[in-house]
């Protein structure tokens, strides 16, 4: 038995270790293709994604993603495919710098007010798809896809002036009413530039997803539903109801992707906050299997490309090689978790074949005796 | 089965051992490299001379090669080089970055020792700011819009009166009576091109028919983005548009491509004289002319300033029709038989007898 769990082990790193190998490949043959030495390039992203800042850069761009990839990872968990992390995401900032922008009372009560918008107006937005998914049966690949467009429409007509959005002029932006300085939320100081503090509470929503879906009975009926609904049904869970729970929860964790910017950069919802990072959440989620610390792992993995992307720029490469990296990485982990997927089912039939060819042989020797 | 599975054990675990094995390599290079040099990670490709950096240029998404705003600036980087002969570091913005993406830019050229470090667009005019205050002894150049501070040169384009020009071509060359405008971004300055265009065609023919549409309300990924120009394009063609001016950038190739396609219509370019770009030929009998923003004057200017005269340009430098900073492209000579009316037109600009509003 203690050898079994061993294997499982192994079998388990397998696929991750399998598919960044496989990505790395196909980027060397890419670079090699394209006339450039593969390795050199491999070697530049090494040095410049360790340096100093460029570690402080990864936590921070890893917050966000991270966040988006336990939004994502809860749909998946129920079978859901929330692609509309995206829209949820940045509707929830807006409307949360809209609300801390109109308010100047002290930020431990503020900022509180500000993240609770967010997780509120990213659960609703969500809620839409959940909603139309169990009344009129609207596939939520479909209504969430749309829903990212739509968002992007409001905020658009919101953002003007005199409505919640500011003009400036000479920088050709329009913002919301920034944040008051009482109610920036903390960082960690280093040596070059600032850890987000918003990291925490990054740290934290891990530990809950991890304790809600695998030590509750919410998390026990969540999952079962996304094993097989039918079954789940029988045993009494309300399968529509937890449709529309798990998106609201998706869409609540999808609010607090926005807030590291918000609350520890930008303090303000410009017409360049950052888009695409719901995209990037799946990514990361599927790379993570939808397990907390593997997600950690995969947000990190791609703040690293990213990071490294600069790096190979200055060096004469194209950066977008980062994006052919990332691309296959998702690709290689898709095929080797389904290899290993199937090597382990192989070897648990031969292992059972064995185990019954051993029995039938004692009965053949039985009847010979 | 079972070979097959063996196969794919043994595969697991080589390819498990190859990637400890590349990890090591690298680390160990790694030091060597570190040690090797002292500087950052740029040492290897600068050629290793000891003398003074080049130019830093960091560009807006689309980048060197978008045919137009980026393009225009990366002339004017050629030009000094070409003279000048400088060790240069060109770098580029790509969609959906934040901040401090844009200040690591700037800030990894000046910690380098480029100078001095040119922005290219109005995203980086935070930016800018921050990194200016961080390296006092850099220059920097920041295309489209202003920072007051004392080591920078804004560079501002009265675009608004190359598009008047632009609208008085296309309200005298269209058949139909309908012209089109599409921006990348619903921003002040793509508002400049918009307004000017717009009262360029309303003082030429009030009649012609003026349709506006915008690619993104606020997402710079509207210079970057191709196919939804094309979509926009081919939407007001089928509504007997034929003459359609594109203020977006990259995004522009769309709009011209589709405009190609159509005999008859005329496509306005922006920024560079797109009837020149290699990358258009295909298209260049549909491109009637262009709205030129010569950023490369000004980035030339700077360059110049900084690496020849020693006294670097800062402060706030307005380019327009008066000098040459903005102006409408002649090449292809499609324009020749209102040429005339074209220069009336800029003269009574110039003279101040015609005053473009920046705002549509």
């Amino acid at each position: 038995m203690k050898k079994f769990d061993k294997d499982r082990v192994l079998l388990g790193l397998a696929a991750p270790v399998l598919s960044v190998l496989g990505a790395l490949i196909v980027t060397g043959l890419v670079l090699l293709a394209s006339g450039k030495e593969p390795f050199h390039a491999f070697h530049v992203m090494l040095t410049y994604g360790s340096k100093s800042d460029s570690q402080v850069y990864i936590l921070n761009k890893a917050t966000p993603y991270y966040l988006s990839g336990l939004a994502v990872a809860i749909g998946f968990r129920m079978n859901l495919f929330n692609i509309g992390v995206d829209g949820q995401y940045r509707l929830a900032a807006f409307f949360a710098a809209a609300v801390g922008g109109s308010m100047s009372i002290p930020g431990v009560i503020q900022i509180p007010i500000i993240i609770l918008t967010a997780m509120v107006v990213g659960a609703a937005w969500a809620a839409i798809a959940g909603v139309l998914k169990v009344t009129r049966g609207v596939s939520e690949v479909i209504s969430t896809i749309m829903l990212n467009s739509i968002a992007g429409i409001v905020i658009g007509f919101f953002l003007q002036d005199g409505r919640l959005g500011v003009t400036d002029k000479l920088a050709n932006t329009i913002t919301t009413k920034p944040i008051p300085p009482g109610s920036h939320l903390f960082n960690f100081t280093t040596q070059t530039d600032p850890v987000v503090g918003f990291i925490v509470f990054a740290g934290l929503a891990g530990v809950v997803y991890w304790f809600v879906l695998s030590r509750t009975r919410f998390g026990f009926d969540l999952r079962s539903v996304g094993r097989s609904d039918s079954a789940a049904q029988a045993s009494g869970v309300s399968v529509k109801k937890m449709v529309v729970v798990s998106m609201l929860i998706s869409g609540a964790m999808a609010g607090l992707v926005g807030m590291s910017t918000l609350l520890n950069q930008s303090y303000q919802f410009s017409t360049d906050f950052p888009a695409g990072i719901g995209f990037t959440g799946i990514a990361v989620a599927l790379l993570g299997r939808n397990n907390p610390i593997g997600i950690a792992i995969g947000a990190l993995l791609w703040a690293f490309l990213e990071r490294a992307s600069n790096g190979l720029e200055f060096e004469g490469y194209d950066k977008e090689i980062v994006g052919v990296i990332q691309g296959a990485i998702v690709l290689a982990v898709v095929i080797a978790y389904e290899l290993v997927r199937r090597y382990g089912l192989a070897r648990q039939q031969r292992q059972v074949g064995a185990e019954l060819a051993a029995a039938g042989s004692d009965d053949k020797q039985e009847v010979t005796a | 089965m079972r070979r097959v599975s063996k196969i794919a054990a043994a595969g697991v675990v080589s390819a498990a051992l190859a990637l400890t094995a590349t990890a090591c390599g690298s680390s160990t290079t790694s030091d060597s490299g570190s040690t090797g040099g002292s500087g950052s990670a740029s040492s290897s490709s600068s050629g290793g001379g000891g003398k003074t950096k080049g130019v830093g240029m960091a560009y807006d998404v689309g980048g060197r090669g978008d045919h137009s705003f980026n393009d225009s600036a990366a002339r004017g980087l050629d030009k000094a080089d070409g003279e000048l002969k400088l060790d240069s570091k060109e770098l580029t913005a790509a969609n959906g970055e934040t901040e401090s993406d844009r200040v690591q830019r700037l800030d990894s050229l000046a910690a380098a020792g480029y100078n001095p470090v040119v922005a290219v667009g109005y995203t980086y005019g935070t930016a800018v700011t921050t990194v200016a205050k961080k390296y006092p002894n850099t220059t920097f150049g920041l295309v489209d819009s202003v920072v007051d501070a004392p080591n920078v040169d804004s560079m501002v384009f009265a675009t608004e009166q190359s598009s008047y020009l632009a609208g008085v071509a296309a309200a005298l060359k269209t058949k139909t009576g309908k012209v089109g405008f599409i921006g990348g971004v619903q921003n002040t300055l793509i508002g400049t091109f918009d307004a000017g265009f717009a009262q360029g065609v309303k003082d030429t023919k009030p009649s012609v028919q003026l349709t506006r549409e915008y690619l993104y309300k606020t997402d710079p990924r509207g210079f970057n983005d191709a196919t939804s120009a094309a979509a926009k394009a081919q939407g007001m063609l089928d509504k007997g548009v034929d003459v359609i001016y594109t203020a977006a950038g990259l995004s522009g190739d769309g709009s011209i491509q589709k405009v190609a396609g159509k005999s008859g219509a005329w496509a306005i370019g922006v920024d560079s004289d797109q009837f020149q770009d290699p990358a258009l030929a295909k298209y260049k009998n549909s491109i009637l002319t262009s709205a030129i923003k010569n950023v490369d004057v000004a980035v030339y200017d700077l360059i110049n300033s900084v690496k020849k005269d020693n006294k670097p340009k800062v402060g706030t430098n307005s380019y327009d029709l008066a000098n040459n900073g903005v102006s409408l492209a002649t090449s292809g000579n499609f324009l020749s038989d209102v040429q005339a009316q074209i220069d009336a037109a800029k003269q009574k600009i110039v003279s101040g007898q015609i005053k473009v509003s920046s705002t549509p």
